[in-house]
């Protein structure tokens, strides 16, 4: 397939609007504009476009949902969170093709009945930022947003919001709660943002990449889109791929692309001398597949029946240098700093999980941690208010399900089986 | 009560929750040059919603005086005609604001899976060594400060190192990372390697 959104990602000016005017720019919004918001509703239906920000819900069932009888303002609020470890396509995509966001938060706005967009982009990503705010003066200046977008009459606003540093700012009522100047923590629903979202208005959140697709469905229609990838799993994909590979990097591909030939013909295959031993392959929140299950779809649908998630789709590839209990520790470590501390299952179980995953990796732990972990991870997972404790029980439970002897050997031999030479030298990086 | 019967609660180091005080600090007030920005940010919410702009307004808390301080976060307060213990909670929460004064260079290594695999631990470790601090701690310099972050969204090009909150140093090599803190010494930011991305262009 050729790659459709990250198609000019290369040329060194492709982020200007001038260079995004020559090649189709704005065009599916010109159309789009010329369309009932209805029927806009019905061909991303039928494109069968799923979000790109992990959980793959059907964008058009979303855009659906929004309560469009309300007086009240609708609005747009893209997630431009991107913190899922392993995932950095968003990232590519606002830097190197910024107005394919805005002209997808545009489409998105006309089709919903909304008159702003919020584009809530993650503090760390300063530098993309300040691309996007040049960018979009840029767009102002020339009528592509704001005031009577392109003639047509209507009024449309983008703003750009800095998060400050907070994975949980990802997960969509807490990234409303952000927006409205809050703790990024979760809201309970329903009600569900498409009612009561962005100061009580009925919003839509979506992913950045999911937006992005939205001007080329507008373009090529439903129909071409869908035929992109397989049932249910049609257009163009983002996959990163990072760790143990020869080219990580950011590849663009149909669903129907195996994972095998992502890693091993697009991202070069694993490094020299090593081998494979394991894949994280939708970000750091789904289970891990081994390496004899790799010969599958990366759609999310062939994924979840070989038993994990395409999620994010950032591939972690580890070779046999990687001790699955420091990886466990690893990621751990993650969720426990990164909990937003509103259930207790996920506040106080992840940094004891953390802690016993340490002192295994250290070589004090006892047998009993084993059942201890598994029975604190079953404790948390399914028992919270948002999919982030689904995603702290992850690590330990995959890494004890597929490497519990490496668990047991560090127990028996009190101290990691698996040294790497890119590990810290003193045990100190454990300790605290 | 714990919500697991065979964890302890409250005692040997298992709990979690903490709560960090911040400073009082000197009299704090925005320039006429912050406040007319800050204003202009407010302008893009709805007018009842300007609470919304308290991340903004803590950016450029840090912008005038490096951290936050409770003088500020009071001024903030009043500017955004919201609670003191409002913008608190806020401030506590998101890792991008400093409460406490950091160095000229605050170093902040990804520490996430990818970054890790490819040896931020090695990073970490020899800039600590360096510079004599531990993480979390500012060389007698007042120089450097030494921070990890959780996963930055560039893990294809690890370990990362974001300096200041908003500028980059990638693929970080720890045989590299004891010139790399001379350099900044001597150069400044330039001596960053910056995002890829930026650099190609
Ligand atoms: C803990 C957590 C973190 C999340 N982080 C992100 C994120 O960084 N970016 C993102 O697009 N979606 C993230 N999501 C998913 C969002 O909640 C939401 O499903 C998504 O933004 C919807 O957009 P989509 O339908 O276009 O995928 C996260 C979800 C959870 C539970
Ligand atoms: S599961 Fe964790 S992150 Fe989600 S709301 Fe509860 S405490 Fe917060
Ligand atoms: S793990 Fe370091 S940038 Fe993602």
């Amino acid at each position: 397939m050729e790659p459709i959104l990250t198609r000019y990602i290369q040329e060194s000016n492709s982020y200007t609007l001038d260079f995004f005017l020559k090649h189709e720019g704005y065009q599916g919004l010109r159309k789009a504009l010329a369309t009932q918001p209805n029927d806009i509703i019905e061909m991303v239906k039928a494109s069968g476009l799923r979000g790109r920000g992990g959980a793959g819900f059907p964008t058009g069932m979303k855009f659906q949902f929004v309560d469009k009888k309300t007086p009240k303002p609708k609005y747009i609020a893209c997630n431009a969170d991107e913190s899922e470890p392993g995932t950095f396509k968003d990232h590519v995509l606002m830097e190197r093709n910024p107005h394919l966001l805005f002209e997808g938060c545009l489409i998105g706005c006309w089709a919903i009945g909304a008159k702003m967009a919020y584009i809530y982009i993650r503090g760390e990503f300063y530098h993309v930022q300040k691309v996007l705010e040049s960018e979009l003066a840029k767009a102002y200046a020339q009528g592509y947003a704001g005031r009577n977008v392109m003639g047509s009459g209507w009024d449309c606003d983008i703003v750009i919001h800095r998060g400050a540093g907070a994975y949980e700012a990802g997960e969509e009522t807490a990234l409303i709660e952000s927006l409205e100047g809050k703790r990024a923590q979760p809201r309970i629903k329903p009600p569900f943002p498409a009612v009561q979202g962005l100061y009580d208005c009925p919003t839509a959140v979506n992913n950045v990449e999911t937006l992005c697709n939205l001007p080329c469905i507008m373009i090529n229609g439903a129909e071409w889109f869908a035929k992109l990838g397989p049932e249910k799993n049609g257009g163009p994909k983002l996959y990163c791929i990072s760790g143990h590979v020869k080219k990580p990097g950011v590849y663009e591909a149909s669903m129907n692309t195996t994972i095998k030939e992502l890693i091993f013909d697009r991202a070069g295959g694993i490094r020299e001398g090593h081998q494979l031993k394991a894949v994280i392959p939708g970000g750091s929140s789904v289970p891990i597949l081994l390496p004899d299950q790799l010969d599958i779809p990366a759609s999310f649908d062939s994924v979840q029946k070989a038993g994990s998630m395409l999620g994010s789709a950032g591939m972690i590839v580890m070779d046999e240098t990687t001790c699955m209990v420091w990886a466990a520790m690893n990621l751990m470590h993650f969720y426990k700093h990164e909990s937003c501390g509103k259930c207790t299952p996920c506040r106080e179980g992840g940094d004891w999980l953390w802690k016993i995953l340490a002192r295994i990796e250290r070589g004090e732990g006892q047998m009993r941690d084993l059942e201890l972990l598994t029975s604190i991870s079953n404790n948390i997972a399914g028992k919270t208010l948002c999919a982030f404790g689904d995603a702290e029980a992850t690590p330990p439970l995959t890494t004890l399900k597929h490497f519990r002897g490496e668990y047991e050997a560090h127990i028996r031999e009190g101290r990691c089986t698996v040294p790497a030479d890119w590990r810290a030298k003193g045990v100190a990086e454990v300790a605290h | 009560m714990s919500f697991h019967p065979l964890m302890p609660y409250g005692s040997e180091g298992f709990q979690k929750s903490e709560r960090t005080l911040m400073a009082r600090g000197e009299p704090f007030a925005f320039t006429a040059e912050r406040a007319a920005k800050l204003e202009d940010i407010c302008s893009k919410y709805p007018p009842e919603r300007r609470k919304s702009a308290v991340l903004a307004a803590l950016y450029l808390v840090q912008e005038q005086q490096q951290y936050i301080t409770a003088s500020a976060m009071r001024h903030v307060a009043e500017f955004l005609r919201i609670t003191p213990a409002e913008v608190e909670d806020v401030a506590t929460y998101y890792v991008m604001f400093f409460k406490a004064p950091v160095g000229k260079y605050v170093l902040q290594v990804c520490r996430t899976l990818s970054c890790a695999l490819a040896g931020a631990e090695r990073v970490t470790e020899t800039l600590s060594e360096k510079l004599g601090i531990g993480i979390g701690e500012t060389d007698p310099s007042g120089m450097f400060t030494l921070l990890e972050f959780e996963c930055l969204g560039a893990c294809d090009r690890a370990p990362v190192v974001m300096v200041n909150n908003e500028h980059w140093h990638e693929k970080a090599r720890p045989e590299t990372c004891a010139k790399l803190v001379d350099d900044l010494r001597q150069r400044g930011l330039s001596a960053l390697s910056g995002c890829h991305l930026k650099v190609e262009q």
